[in-house]
């Protein structure tokens, strides 16, 4: 999707996809419940959760794999109730590829077209266009079982596009693969999708797969949608504990609101030892228990304390614990006096082999009131 | 070089008996097929006479104490002569493949069913498939002769239905010996199949499905191929071993059924004619024989491709 299309802030927007109250059960387990979803047109929308959130689920609802009990899915205007997987605008990009092992890559990307009847010259055109596309037409004639992962990958992808869909479903579509070339293939895939204007909706288990790729994703938690969001949205703008922890790194302080201002609630954390000041509406009157939720990367750790300006807010002296070195990151696990553990990062910003902050050293945590979140749940 | 060079008495000890284990089915082959063949051939080259054995040695000293080799083309040439054996060889072939077709037809679904079936079901299936073996083949095929004869079982019950008004003749005819062949050989025709239709990957269809197949279209598109060498397998098991059925023709089939099985036992046991029965028995094992190279040769190629 283009930078500054955004058509889910747009209250005149008609929805490509409409879920609506789906609810699926398999036995007494609800995989689905009660959800809606509405997905724009162009959008590369990312179902993100953990094993059994529901997120391959409402996937398979989508291709038509299963039917729901309840509620009913849209697709372009056309409600899919009833509407088998063959006769689906849709096609769906499978975590095994599920690429068929007694055909070439070209027959196997040839397969819906065959299907459809399209005739052989046009056929072969959509393949090789096709082909070329991922960058596997030298590798038409290959079977699947002579092709590495990646590749295999690339093929299953343009089996599902060849058809070229109202929709494009894809499941886990990156798993399989190893971190450098999954993250080639992601700036790959967002190419491609952006060159061919179709909807995607993916599901991933894979916070930052679903951050960099997605334009809108929805955290799903037991069958239900915990948020939904553009990544930054979600990141910065958690809604709960659960979304919160589940989207990158964060520490949370247990606390409890002693001012409640309009634009700015200020709270008392027993565990970090300083009051806290978030600039946020209270969400809670004073008194309430609320969390702070603070990323590491929000928090800046120093050697030296910080002026003293009267009571300690948003400030916390420790003792580093650990030390963990990744090239471009120092990542510090500190021991609050007042008994938290908190994780800071600090960017690595010139090239030196000692450390800036070593293990056993005394610091001091500091962090703005822009940088944390009070969430009620 | 100072450091010990590695003992090779280990790997050399593990290839010997790799080499050993990859023997055996040879020295299998060798001893229980290849010798008895080429004594069956031996024998068909000989000249038949009356005594035992019925035939003469084919090296042998004449009465000046010279050795000489004494080849004859009786069996051969009578083998030809005769169309009793042909009609008897390709009354055999139709008989055989028209029961793989029925096995086919019949196993498919069932091997299907089996393998779509989960846990304890498909075990009770299968073990329901295999359980027959339990008696011995010779009293299951004689037990037909009591469902299928004009006062059986069979027929007792379409009179006592009304289906019929008059029993019908099934016992010694060729249909008797459809029934048998099928019934008996079933088993090696769902077994294979199952074992091809089990490791299909179900997200195969939904992916077909998913690309417009009904779910028919894909079954013949994606299914049945990927079963192909199952049916291979079962067609072959089946089909070959019913060319040279002889219990089966002998038990249940009538004067009319003509089956190189049977033939082949009245020219040993009844005839005494073993040169005659030898040829035919290396004629029939050669008929067999290239259906099976052929499709070892397909297999290749497709391996190859």
């Amino acid at each position: 999707m283009r930078a500054g299309a955004e058509p889910w802030r747009d209250p005149d927007a008609v929805p490509y996809v409409r879920i609506e109250g789906v609810t699926k059960r398999f036995g007494g387990f609800v995989a689905v419940d009660d959800l809606s979803l509405e997905i724009h047109r162009g959008e590369l929308f990312a179902l993100l959760g953990g094993s059994g959130s529901g997120k391959t689920t409402l996937l398979r609802l989508l291709a038509g794999f299963e039917a729901p009990d309840r509620g009913r899915i849209l697709i372009d205007g056309q409600d899919m109730t009833g509407v088998p997987p063959h006769a689906r605008p849709v096609n769906m990009m499978f975590q095994s590829y599920a690429l068929f092992p007694h055909m070439t890559v070209a027959k196997n990307v040839a397969f819906g077209l065959v299907q459809d009847g399209v005739p052989r010259a046009v056929r072969d055109e959509r393949v090789a266009e096709v082909l070329d596309l991922v960058q596997m037409r030298e590798f038409a004639a290959r079977r699947p079982d002579q092709l590495s992962g990646g590749q295999k990958q690339r093929v299953a992808l343009a089996r599902s596009l060849v058809k070229r869909p109202k929709l494009l479903l894809l499941d886990e579509p990156l798993g399989a693969l190893d971190k450098r070339l999954r993250e080639r293939t992601q700036f790959e895939l967002m190419a491609i999708q952006d060159r061919l204007g179709i909807t995607f909706v993916m599901v991933t288990h894979d916070q930052e797969e679903a951050m960099t790729m997605a334009d809108r994703l929805a955290i799903m938690n037991r069958g239900r949608v915990a948020q939904i969001g553009t990544p930054a949205e979600v990141y910065e703008y958690p809604n709960d504990r659960f979304c919160a922890e589940f989207v990158g790194d964060v520490n949370l302080f247990e606390a409890q609101v002693t001012e409640a201002g309009a634009d700015r609630t200020r709270l008392a954390c027993e565990a970090a030892g300083c009051a806290i000041e978030v600039e946020q509406g209270a969400p809670a009157p004073v008194g309430a228990w609320c969390w702070v939720a603070v990323r590491p990367e929000k928090m800046a750790i120093a050697k030296v304390p910080p002026p003293d300006d009267g009571a300690p807010v948003n400030r916390a002296a420790g003792i580093v614990r650990d030390v963990r070195y990744t090239g471009d990151l120092y990542v510090y696990r500190v021991e609050l006096d007042a008994g938290a553990t908190v994780r800071v990062t600090a960017p690595n910003l010139t090239r030196r082999t000692d450390m800036p902050v070593a293990w056993d050293d005394r610091v001091w945590i500091t962090w703005s009131p822009l940088g944390g979140a009070v969430l009620t749940r | 070089m100072s450091a010990p060079a590695p003992a090779p008495s280990a790997p050399r000890a593990s290839s010997a008996g790799r080499r050993l284990a990859l023997a055996i089915p040879y020295v299998w082959l060798l001893l229980f097929f290849l010798l008895p063949f080429l004594i069956v051939l031996k024998i068909s080259l000989s000249e038949g006479t009356l005594g035992a054995p019925p035939y003469l040695p084919l090296l042998g000293r004449d009465a000046d104490g010279a050795w000489r080799l004494t080849l004859s083309f009786a069996g051969w040439s009578h083998l030809l002569d005769d169309d009793l054996y042909r009609d008897a060889l390709i009354g055999s072939l139709r008989i055989a493949a028209v029961s793989t077709v029925l096995c086919l037809l019949l196993g498919y679904p069932m091997a299907y069913g089996i393998a779509r079936a989960r846990g304890t079901r498909r075990t009770i299936l299968l073990m329901l498939v295999v359980l027959p073996f339990w008696t011995s083949f010779l009293i299951r095929v004689y037990a037909w002769t009591g469902i299928l004869r004009t006062n059986g079982v069979l027929n007792a019950l379409l009179l006592w239905l009304g289906l019929i008004d008059r029993p019908l003749a099934i016992l010694n005819t060729d249909v008797a010996v459809y029934i048998g062949i099928v019934y008996s050989y079933l088993p090696f025709m769902i077994l294979p199949l199952y074992a091809a239709l089990e490791r299909l990957d179900d997200t195969l269809l939904e992916a077909a499905a998913d690309l417009g197949c009904r779910p028919w279209q894909a079954f013949l598109r994606v299914t049945l191929p990927l079963s192909l060498p199952g049916v291979i397998a079962g067609s072959m098991l089946v089909f070959i071993p019913a060319v040279g059925e002889f219990v089966i023709p002998e038990l249940l089939g009538g004067p009319d059924t003509l089956m190189i099985g049977k033939v082949l036992w009245t020219e040993f046991a009844a005839n005494n004619d073993w040169p005659l029965a030898a040829a035919l028995a290396a004629a029939l094992l050669v008929v067999l024989v290239l259906p099976i190279l052929l499709f070892q040769h397909v297999r290749r190629r497709e391996e190859g491709a």
